[in-house]
């Protein structure tokens, strides 16, 4: 048998410069998936081969010697071993300059920091490696939309281990947090809007150094984008209250995967997030009340505009000034919502005032498009009379032409 | 002081208007099942003097460059009193006046209008369609906004593929090798000089043609009443016709005054050259059964581009139909009448379908 | 009674005639006279005079219906950008402390080309022309 396989890698080997993928791509099952796999991978591309990572003699035809010990033929890299394989090169700067100047080089360095890196370290080989995330032998670049890891894929690459309810059991951890994300804003900005700058799992977790941030500094990793909740927040007196407590900061109100759209039933109403803690009846459960009944009002009063305006243009009233000025009175309304974070309900009536001055003013403008929309109808009807009337008497004037015809048809004149 | 009465003979000694009155006191339209299809003439004039009334009113706030074209047309619909209703009726009017066009050019088909000693008329009266048409590509360019822009786009690209002369073709119409600036002020000057022009000219040779030739009647009708030996009725021009006629020129402009009063033409979005074409742009209803038909045809027929076969196609499509009085009547004289209605007919059910194909498409 | 009748008649269609032309004479006599602004101004805006505006500061002006934002540099230069963001359309503003765009809603920073430094933002910001007439500031449209 090795004789013949010999032989055949031979045959082949005399036009190639990879033997081991030329060799591999004709056999069967799991020795020719790799091979096969393996010109979609970016090392492909930039010239490596399986030798390089297996070991071996990329140019040697006989199996003897390709996969020979003598040339450091390594075989199936064992688990425990595969982050330092992969930082072999990846961690080398001076190497990876030759491919990627600017690709990072400490992945290995942050990967030891992580849980997966500490457990693997003591053997535990149930905890993801390189392979696991980014795949292999079909390795490609993060923006890569069928790489694992691009961040549309990424949440679903986590959720093979941590969804799995059998395979996180040891570890005593959740396994919801896939099903939370998925019914969160976030992956509703990143899925349905495209917005490739929405968090998946590491934009929080970190990627390689993944560790769950730690309680306090769970709202600074929320503030690398929403930095005005996270200062409001800092100067706000939750923030003592909380890290006093232990509690998680900004999770506390909005969850850490199920981050739902916030409005103001997180404020007051039955699923109120505040009343949790504060009585109806204490300071904190008015402010929150209050807050809650102010931005209420900005949103009907935005809302009312909207109805009004969409009225006018679709009677085909020109409003685009107006509705370009809704936008305005929107953008209070976020203010206000950001400005909740101060937890002061005069924090939030600045906002909200001005933009109760905005939507005043659109709406005064859908009423006066609704009125000019009468004024034309009004004048419409008045042409319109005019022009029946002028009709009517054009008709009749031509029936008395035409019977005063006939009738001296009928009767020749005298004479 | 000139006295009252005598005014008019101040004036008959000057214009010698008596000629012009007799001339028009004997000016008949013949009365038969056909007749209410004499009035699409006069509706068309009539609808083109509005254009020219409300476009003149336009030109004093519209200005023809891509930086104010669009804001201009804002202004006339925002803050001009009754603009909107001057701009409503022009774009609604345009509409008509070729519907209506249509509907007359079709009539004198059905009716035999073309007939010796009237294919000069017939000639005249189809370049006048294809003046209006003219028009109403130009125009539709002035607002500058999405759809006009990118209807321009896709419609000098089809004369781009006309073979030989059509880059040359395209070049001219654009004003360069895109459409931009230069093709908004050359539309302009077209829509508002030239096109003006051309159809005064060729509207008083038709109007003075057809004063000449009097009104037609078609076969079936001057042959029924050759069978009853009375001679064929007429109504007097002045004022049975002409009263009528005011009727449905007023009736017209009730038409448009309600259709500018309760669908007001859009505004739409400033035309952005660099943003990608909108789905499903299409041009006006008038040209869409050739542009649909350019999209049925796949991109290769045989060895040849199937644009060009389609433009080829048009091509001789309008030849056959403009030479219609020439090959209508046979060698001996004899009218191959189903084959002029069969033709009509084709035509009309052709138009008809592919642009409400192309619009529901 | 032919009289009367003929009469009414010509009342109906003389006035009739002249109501109908004084409805369509009426509105085309009113879009005539030139209405209170007497044209469309989107090209160029005026931005306030020089002094109103210290090195290193910016300002949002209104430019047709979209905000404008207007920066005085350190160096002394003028810049106009649109103060739309890329990312999901808020209203960015100047940060002196760090000479560049800040987007408050998700952190997105531009720099003072209008090109994208971090956070979110898909894309730059365009570009307005700035022009200085004596002391006061234009802004306009970029060719």
């Amino acid at each position: 048998m090795r004789r013949a396989l010999a032989v055949l890698c031979f045959a082949v080997s005399l036009s190639a410069a990879d033997t081991c993928v030329e060799c591999h791509s004709v056999l069967d099952g799991n020795l020719q998936a790799p091979a096969k796999a393996f010109s979609n991978d970016i090392h492909s591309r930039f010239g490596f081969s399986c030798a390089d990572c297996h070991g071996g003699d990329r140019t040697a035809s006989d199996p003897e010697q390709s996969m020979s010990r003598a040339h450091g033929f390594i075989g199936k890299i064992p688990r425990t071993a595969i982050p330092e394989r992969c930082g072999h090169c990846h961690s080398d700067a001076a190497f990876m300059e030759k491919y990627k100047p600017r690709q990072r080089v400490d992945q290995l360095t942050q990967y030891k920091t992580s849980v997966h890196g500490k457990r693997l370290a003591a053997g535990d080989t149930a905890v993801a490696t390189c392979i696991d995330c980014h795949s292999v032998h079909d390795i490609r670049e993060a923006k890569d939309p069928l790489s694992p890891v691009h961040p549309l894929r990424l949440p679903e690459t986590c959720a093979r281990c941590h969804a799995d309810p059998g395979h996180m059991a040891k570890y005593k951890l959740p396994t919801d947090q896939f099903a939370g994300y998925r019914k969160s804003v976030h992956w509703e900005a990143l899925a349905q809007r495209g917005d490739l700058s929405a968090p998946s799992c590491a934009s929080c977790h970190g990627n390689h150094g993944a560790q769950p941030p730690e309680v306090a500094s769970v709202a600074a990793v929320c503030g690398t984008c929403h930095v005005m909740m996270e200062d409001l927040y800092k100067g706000s007196p939750h923030a003592p209250v909380f890290a006093s407590m232990g509690a998680a900061g900004c999770v506390v109100c909005h969850s850490n995967h199920e981050i739902k759209r916030p409005g103001i039933g997180m404020l007051a109403g039955p699923n109120a997030v505040c009343s949790q803690c504060h009585d109806s009846d204490s300071a904190g459960g008015k402010a929150a009340i209050e807050m809650a009944r102010q931005i209420g009002n900005l949103d009907k009063a935005i809302e009312k505009s909207d109805r009004i305006l969409a009225v006018a243009q679709q009677s085909g009233m020109e409003v685009s000034e107006a509705l370009l000025r809704q936008r305005e009175a929107k953008e209070a309304l976020v203010k206000a919502a950001v400005a909740v974070h101060a937890f002061q309900p005069a924090a939030v009536q600045k906002p909200v005032q001005e933009g109760l001055a905005i939507t005043a003013e659109t709406y005064h403008a859908g009423v006066s498009a609704l009125d000019e929309r009468r004024f034309r109808r009004v004048g419409l009807g008045v042409s319109l009379t005019a022009i029946l009337i002028t009709m009517l008497g054009l008709w009749l004037t031509i029936r008395s032409i035409e019977s005063r015809k006939q009738e001296s048809v009928r009767q020749p004149p005298a004479g | 002081m000139t006295e009252p009465r005598k005014t008019p003979a101040w004036f008959e000694e000057r214009l010698g208007l008596a000629s012009m009155r007799k001339f028009l006191a004997h000016k008949t339209v013949p009365v038969h099942a056909g007749t209410m299809w004499y009035y699409f003439g006069g509706i068309t004039l009539f609808l083109f003097v509005i254009q020219v009334l409300t476009g003149t009113l336009l030109l004093l706030y519209y200005r023809p460059s891509p930086g104010e074209a669009y804001e201009s047309v804002q202004f006339i619909m925002t803050r001009v009193q009754f603009g909107w209703l001057v701009r409503s009726i022009h774009s609604w009017s345009a509409n008509l006046m070729i519907l209506s066009a249509f509907i007359h050019m079709f009539s004198v088909v059905f009716l035999r209008a073309f007939r010796q000693p009237r294919e000069l008329t017939w000639l005249s009266g189809v370049a006048l369609l294809g003046l209006a048409l003219g028009f109403g590509f130009s125009g539709y360019l002035l607002p500058w906004n999405t759809v006009s822009y990118f209807a321009t786009k896709v419609g000098t690209d089809m004369a781009a593929a006309v073979p030989v002369l059509g880059h040359f073709i395209a070049r001219f119409l654009r004003g360069g090798n895109d459409v931009g600036g230069a093709t908004l002020t050359r539309f302009f000057g077209f829509h508002v000089a030239v096109l003006p022009g051309l159809t005064t000219l060729l509207l008083l040779a038709h109007l003075a043609l057809v004063q000449k030739h009097g009104m037609s009647s078609p076969r079936w009708a001057e042959e029924e009443y050759e069978r009853k030996h009375m001679p064929l009725p007429q109504m007097p021009f002045f004022p049975n016709f002409f009263l009528r006629e005011l009727m449905a020129w007023y009736a017209a402009l009730g038409v448009l005054g309600s259709l500018a009063a309760l669908f007001p033409w859009e505004l739409g979005l400033k035309a952005d050259p660099f943003a990608p074409a909108p789905a499903g742009i299409r041009p006006e209803w008038y040209f869409l059964a050739p542009f649909y038909t350019l999209k049925l045809i796949p991109s290769h027929v045989w060895v040849f581009e199937g644009e060009l076969v389609g433009l080829l196609g048009f091509g001789l499509l309008a030849l056959w139909w403009v030479a219609l009085p020439f090959w209508a009547v046979d060698r001996k004289g004899v009218e191959r009448t189903r084959w002029v209605t069969g033709a009509g007919v084709l035509l009309l059910a052709y138009l008809t379908t592919f642009s409400a194909l192309g619009y529901w498409r | 009674m032919e009289q009367a009748r003929r009469s009414l008649l010509r009342w109906l269609l003389g006035g009739g005639f002249t109501a109908s032309i004084i409805s369509f004479l009426y509105p085309a006599f009113r879009f005539m006279s030139p209405p209170e602004v007497p044209e469309a101004s989107v090209d160029e805006v005026s931005a306030g005079k020089t002094q109103d505006l210290k090195a290193n500061q910016g300002k949002i002006i209104k430019f047709g219906n979209l905000p404008v934002l207007l920066i005085h540099t350190s160096a002394g230069e003028w810049r106009a950008f649109s103060a739309v963001c890329t990312h999901l359309n808020c209203t960015v503003q100047y940060r002196e402390s760090s000479r560049q765009i800040w987007c408050a809603c998700h952190n997105g920073l531009y720099n003072l080309n209008g090109q994208v430094v971090s956070g979110p933002p898909p894309r730059p910001l365009n570009e307005y022309s700035v022009h200085i007439r004596g002391d006061e500031v234009v802004i306009s449209r970029r060719a």
